[in-house]
């Protein structure tokens, strides 16, 4: 019983460190950068909903669909200031740039929200999920920690639809392939990398908006998220967009068993012990193939 | 190079002059009190506690005409930020510009720890109202001038224990500690704190204070048989642990150190935050003594934002400093004089003292440098937002 309830708790956090991995994916793959400061999003996306939802009084579908446009614009800020003057000139400071913007806006959130920990309730997290009919009792699961994994994994079958099947997919495929073929064809791609990295900071957003009833709302809630998720992309190795998906979710799901059979005072060390494992075993991520290099 | 010689000499004379002159030309000169604490930021409202409990006391004592044969005491604040640097800094300055002669500590166990290395270096009397880490009335210094009226982690650890017997008929206590410093210390003293009376923790468990699921490490507890859990986290990771405890449907009494006090706990915690009691050290609320009344009637008087007893928060910052105000400031009366010796001495000389939060019967001693012990903590509940002592069912 123990093991279920942390894999659902394991599949719910593992969902997330996905979906903030894919929006490393998406910016890497069209652009070789990525917005290192994703936690940052992810807590943007929790902070405004509750801003909104709770300071403002909006119902709270409008706050979340609110909230994530502004995330989405944040994204294309990004963008602008902190990956476009260094990558356009070959630089390697958008590295530094993007950790940097995301201080700013911990800092920025902290002065104006505060750093007292807040609470967003929803729905969704009120009542656990009643299972004593199924012979087991006291699970202790609430609704959103099931919808969390879907949200998900339909989030990431949804990118590789649009990948696949859309006119914009197709438009940043050839980006990826191909930048300079891409723009002789026509191919804006200034307009695709902006907005890759706007889904990216979306992708953080919907992270930050699902785990915000779960815990508690603060400037620094996605600091450790964003540490862990950058190992997810890396683990599921950054170009394979539903290898990070599914890093995140064995990530997740591997985080809650140690927790749950050894004691949390064993996860961080076991899972980031597992993942260089895994990385000496195959250095370009469970998922990923090798870059070829052409001279 | 003769006027070099000649200036110089003049300025040391004039210095001399000055100094011989100082103690009969400025008798009537405020004696300064100083407090670092954190003002602004998240542990401004905290900041805004301490003042108001040493302003009530300030004003009392300089309404009887002040110290020393009428100096009045005057209160000098600076900010810290919650940073030890930072607080050192202005430690220093309220020492060596403001000539403080006593220097009042926050909230914050590492700034006051870092604080009392200076001041014991400095010979300048330290008064904690607030800050419980063990290390800073006991940091081993051979000459001692860190003094603390209030809470004291190796104190509440005991009284935890004592309050769970007693309370909950606690056997088999399991501990559920945030993963830092102040979770590692206070591990030390239940375990401790068990072990005098033969007893052994249920198992000791840990989270991060980001962890959104505890519900592993409470399970653990449950299977391994314990009965109460001790809690100890601020109060965002307190939060999540009775968050956790609800899902699973694990009714258990949770006895907890003062953490949850410290924030917004019903709003995070849900409505299961009534279930945790946690240590205080004094409470406005229920029937006051004689200083209770007097002190709650002159902070209404003084703050018009006080409407009520419930307005007077943190209770514990507003009480401790009050407290300790009065305690100082009959040390510098046996004293005779604001150096930095004389005072500390003079907290040993005092004899009684009829205070907010128990009449104190010699304080101190150069073994005892907390005023406060086990018996003088009092249990206490959120009832919505009101921090109310366990037993007291509405205000």
């Amino acid at each position: 019983m123990l093991l279920l309830s942390a894999l659902v708790s394991g599949l719910g956090l593992g969902s997330m460190y996905g979906l903030m991995a894919l929006g490393f994916h998406v910016t890497y793959a069209v652009s070789g950068t990525v917005n290192f400061a994703q936690g940052s999003s992810m807590m943007l996306g929790a902070v405004l909903t509750f801003a909104l939802a709770r300071g403002l009084g909006w119902p709270l579908a409008l706050a979340i669909c609110a909230a994530l446009l502004l995330c989405a614009l944040y994204g294309l800020l990004v963008e602008f200031f902190a990956v476009r003057p260094f990558a356009s000139r070959g630089s390697d400071a958008w590295l530094m740039s993007t950790v940097a913007l995301g201080i700013v806006l911990d800092n920025v959130v902290m002065f104006s929200f505060g750093k007292e920990p807040r609470s967003l309730p929803s729905p969704l997290a009120q009542t656990p999920i009643d299972f004593s009919t199924l012979g087991l009792e006291g699970l202790g699961i609430y609704p959103l920690q099931l919808v969390i994994p879907l949200v998900g994994l339909a989030l990431a079958w949804a990118l590789h639809f649009v990948a696949r099947r859309t006119r914009w997919g197709t438009a940043m495929l050839a980006v990826v392939q191909n930048r300079d073929a891409a723009r002789l064809m026509g191919i804006p791609i200034r307009r695709v990398v902006a907005a890759a990295f706007a889904l990216s900071t979306l992708f953080a957003g919907v992270a930050g908006v699902l785990i915000a009833p779960l815990v508690n709302v603060h400037a620094d809630m996605g600091t450790l998220f964003g540490l862990k998720a950058f190992a997810v992309a890396i683990l599921g190795g950054i170009s394979s967009a539903w290898g990070v998906m599914i890093a995140g979710l064995l990530f997740g799901i591997v985080e809650a068993s140690v927790t749950a059979t050894l004691g949390s005072g064993y996860t961080q060390i076991i899972t980031f012990s597992l993942v260089i494992v895994a990385l000496a075993a195959r250095p370009n991520g469970l998922f990923g193939r090798a870059e070829v290099r052409k001279v | 190079m003769q006027s070099v010689t000649r200036r110089t000499v003049l300025a040391a004379s004039m210095a001399a002059f000055a100094l011989s002159a100082a103690p009969h030309a400025f008798a009537a000169e405020p004696i300064k009190i100083g407090l670092v604490t954190a003002l602004s930021g998240q542990s401004a409202l905290a900041g805004e506690a301490l003042t108001r409990g040493m302003t009530i006391a300030i004003e009392e004592i300089n309404a009887k005409g002040g110290l020393l044969g009428g100096r009045k005491l005057e209160l000098v604040r600076r900010d810290d930020e919650g940073n030890p640097a930072k607080g050192v800094t202005a430690a220093r300055e309220l020492i060596y510009k403001e000539k403080v002669a006593v220097l009042f500590g926050g909230l914050d166990t590492p700034v006051s720890v870092a604080i009392v290395q200076m001041t014991n270096q400095e010979k300048v009397p330290f008064m904690g109202p607030w800050a419980a880490g063990t290390p800073i009335t006991k940091n081993g210094a051979k000459v001692n001038y860190a003094f603390r009226v209030s809470a004291v982690d190796e104190i509440v650890d005991k009284a935890m224990l004592s309050y769970s017997q007693k309370t909950f008929k606690a056997a088999k206590p399991g501990l559920i500690l945030v993963n830092n410093a102040w979770g590692e210390s206070n591990e030390q003293g239940i375990v401790a704190a068990l072990a005098a009376k033969g007893m052994k923790p249920a198992g000791i468990e840990k989270f991060e204070a980001n962890d959104v699921d505890v519900v592993p490490q409470l399970t653990r507890l449950k299977a391994a048989g314990a009965d109460t859990l001790f809690m100890v986290g601020n109060v965002g990771p307190s939060a999540q642990v009775v968050k956790s405890l609800d899902r699973m449907g694990w009714k258990v009494p949770v006895v907890s150190h003062w953490g949850p006090a410290g924030g917004r706990f019903t709003e995070l915690a849900g409505p299961n935050a009534k279930n945790v009691h946690f240590v205080q050290t004094y409470s406005f609320f229920g029937k006051q003594s004689p200083v209770g009344d007097k002190v709650v009637k002159a902070l209404k008087a003084k703050y018009p934002d006080i409407k009520d007893v419930d307005d007077i928060t943190p209770a514990v910052g507003v009480a401790n400093a009050y407290d300790g105000m009065q305690l100082v400031a009959q040390a510098i009366a046996k004293a005779g004089s604001t150096n930095g010796d004389a005072v500390r001495e003079g907290f040993y000389k005092i004899d009684r003292y009829e205070g907010l939060i128990k009449t104190y019967v010699k304080p101190f001693s150069p073994q005892e440098h907390d005023a406060l012990g086990e018996n003088d903590y009092v249990w206490a509940y959120f009832n919505n937002d009101y921090i109310l002592p366990v037993g007291m069912a509405s205000r």
